[in-house]
């Protein structure tokens, strides 16, 4: 029965740009899988390993400046770019890891905090390399030999058979002696380590992972916008990240689409409303409604909500704990 | 090589910056200490503060009287987010209070937003004339109010820790917080006054340096990391480390600033917090405990 819900939805889902002929939705629908790509990464990282991130938008951003540097400036093909941007990301990843995941709690937001400010400062600086504030035009559309994603419903395709190949890889990793280990990282990484598991390298592995994740995200991005600026890769997107895998719930396979679909057809509903209720505003004025939404989710459920309607009893038990878990 | 006099006018530029991100993050550490939380929101409570001096001021109100008045309502706003925010998450972990202690920051500047805009305001400098000349180096008078706020600051801080009740029972919890309590000590109500206090003292800290950097509703976001490299920088569980860090991040950035490059004025701290932490997370004058950090 389940299954059957889950084809027939899937299903719909892929005949949706034979019908939404709107652009405008063909689009957010993209924006969506692009997101719960890095969110997914995220969720392996916080939900599984019980480590936190601050930082990913810097990974988002290396994927997609390295695809507009290595396409435009030193004309790679577009495939072996979009390679890059998945390699350059998790080797950064590998060489911060080792010292950066030693921190716990607080000192490991401040220091991803740090490391995405860091990263951001040189897209805005590194001016020769990155174009600096304004950024850099014509990147190329991402081609397989003939196969050229030039338009909205092939990239939608796209990015939907990236999502699911990183659901199903999700959905063994969570399976696997490294994803066990991880979870029990989660609840206690003393007891972890008193177990024989190699802590630090696991973190290390995950962090890896959802850098490579990130990165995949930003090249993909990079191919579809054909344009790149620093802004959408400074702190408000890596809290935006955290913001979608919290609401989403972590340490589940479904949790980063639900957060990501939320958050983006919040940011969208509310673009379209706000003007109309207050005519006077400007700016991000939308980011009140994400910062009570956000405090609102924290208070009364922790653990995202993508654990409501299933196994109700032990999963929102087991589920509170987990971010409670990492404390002691 | 820049001459003497300029660099004698960095040295001040960057003690005057020091002291702003020293009071940060002298609020940091308090809050820190007593509650345990990393208040992220910290940066807003100075941005609160400053901008709505400057409503009052515009409205006709006198100096003093905006001063207070700005204060007063900062605190309010500090200890309502405690209220709202805080205690009813009080037994999240650090990470889901870090979380929401976010969520605050990112509300209070998408508020201040929709209030004031997205211009700059500003106050008239606290006293008139001209900069004094000290060896050649123009030094702002402004500035010595500011060095003077800190001093105010942690002499008032030192005598309510070392003279009152209060101060005893703050000092308890920061050394054990669950023996604190066994005590009779009420870690909830601390944590209260610990979100005004630290609101008082972002707003106050806004106000003063408002006449020099003008105030617009999303400059709390970087002092507030700033604060946070300095009482890093300093050690977390140390208030006069709070205030050394705060000095050497200013100098630093301004000399970073003033020698190297500007536009990587910003990074500089970014690099101090890595440095620190991988090196020495307990801060140059922080104590070493026997949990890992």
């Amino acid at each position: 029965m389940k299954s059957a819900l889950a084809v027939i939805f899937g299903l719909v889902f892929l005949a949706l740009p034979f019908f939404v002929k709107s652009n405008y939705f063909l689009s957010i629908f993209i924006v969506i899988g692009i997101y719960t790509l890095v969110v997914e990464g995220l969720g392996i990282l916080m939900g599984y390993a019980g480590q936190v991130s601050f930082g990913q938008a810097a990974f988002f951003g290396i994927g997609g400046y390295a695809v507009a540097i290595l396409t435009t400036r030193f004309h790679w093909g577009t495939v072996t770019a979009l390679v890059a941007a998945m390699v350059l990301p998790a080797v950064v990843a590998a060489l911060i890891g080792r010292p950066t995941l030693k921190l716990r709690e607080v000192y490991l937001a401040l220091a991803t905090l740090a490391f995405g400010l860091l990263v951001h400062t040189f897209f805005n600086e590194g001016r020769e390399l990155t174009g600096g504030p304004s950024g850099m035009t014509g990147i190329p559309y991402l081609a397989f030999g003939d196969l050229v994603f030039n338009r909205d419903f092939k990239f939608f395709y796209l990015v939907w058979a990236l999502v699911l190949l990183v659901f199903l890889g999700v959905r063994n990793l969570g399976r696997s002696r490294v994803g066990r280990a991880m979870r029990a990282i989660r609840e206690s990484e003393l007891a972890a380590e008193a177990n024989g598991i190699d802590t630090s390298l696991i973190k290390l592995q995950a962090f890896i992972f959802s850098a490579f994740l990130a990165g995949l995200a930003g090249g993909v991005y990079a191919y579809y916008v054909t344009f790149i600026s620093p802004s959408p890769f400074g702190f408000h997107m890596s809290i935006q990240f955290v913001l979608m895998a919290v609401i989403g719930g972590l340490g589940t396979i479904w949790g980063p689409v639900l957060g990501v679909g939320l958050v983006v057809a919040l940011s969208e509903v509310l673009k379209w409303l706000i003007p109309k209720l207050l005519p006077s505003a400007g700016g991000e004025y939308q980011i009140v409604f994400f910062g009570i939404i956000l405090i609102l989710v924290m208070i009364f459920k922790p653990e995202g909500l993508s654990h409501g309607w299933r196994r109700k009893a032990p999963a929102a038990e087991e589920g509170a704990g987990r971010l409670k878990a990492t404390a002691t | 090589m820049p001459s003497l006099d300029q660099l004698l006018q960095y040295l001040f530029s960057g003690l005057t910056l020091g002291a702003i991100y020293a009071l940060i993050a002298l609020a940091l550490v308090m809050t820190y200490n007593i509650t345990g939380i990393l208040n992220m929101a910290q940066g807003e409570f100075v941005a609160l503060g400053a901008l709505t001096a400057c409503s009052l001021y515009t409205a006709g109100l006198p100096a003093l009287l905006c001063f207070f008045l700005a204060v007063l309502v900062t605190a309010a706003v500090g200890g309502l987010v405690e209220r709202l925010a805080i205690n009813p998450a009080r037994d999240a972990s650090p990470l889901s209070l870090i979380i929401i202690t976010i969520g605050v920051s990112i509300s209070l500047r998408g508020l201040a937003l929709l209030i004031w805009g997205t211009d700059p305001h500003s106050l008239p400098a606290f006293t008139r004339g001209g900069p004094l000349q000290v060896l050649g180096a123009a030094v702002n008078t402004q500035s010595l109010w500011i060095f003077g706020l800190v001093v105010v600051t942690v002499a008032g801080l030192f005598a309510f820790m070392e003279r009152t009740y209060w101060g005893k029972a703050v000092r308890a919890c920061v050394v054990n917080r669950t023996a604190a309590r066994l005590m009779g000590i009420n870690p909830y109500l601390l944590s209260f006054l610990a979100f005004i206090a630290s609101g008082a003292m972002g707003a106050a800290a806004g106000i003063f340096i408002t006449p020099v950097t003008l105030a617009t509703y999303d400059m709390g976001f970087m002092l507030g990391l700033k604060g946070f490299v300095a009482a890093v920088l300093g050690g977390i569980n140390n208030i006069g480390g709070a205030i050394v860090g705060g000095f050497l991040l200013g100098l630093l950035e301004i000399f970073g600033a003033g020698l190297v490059s500007s536009g990587f004025k910003d990074a500089v701290a970014m690099i101090v917090l890595i440095a620190v932490l991988l090196v020495r997370p307990e801060g140059i004058l922080g104590m070493v405990t026997g949990r890992k950090v």
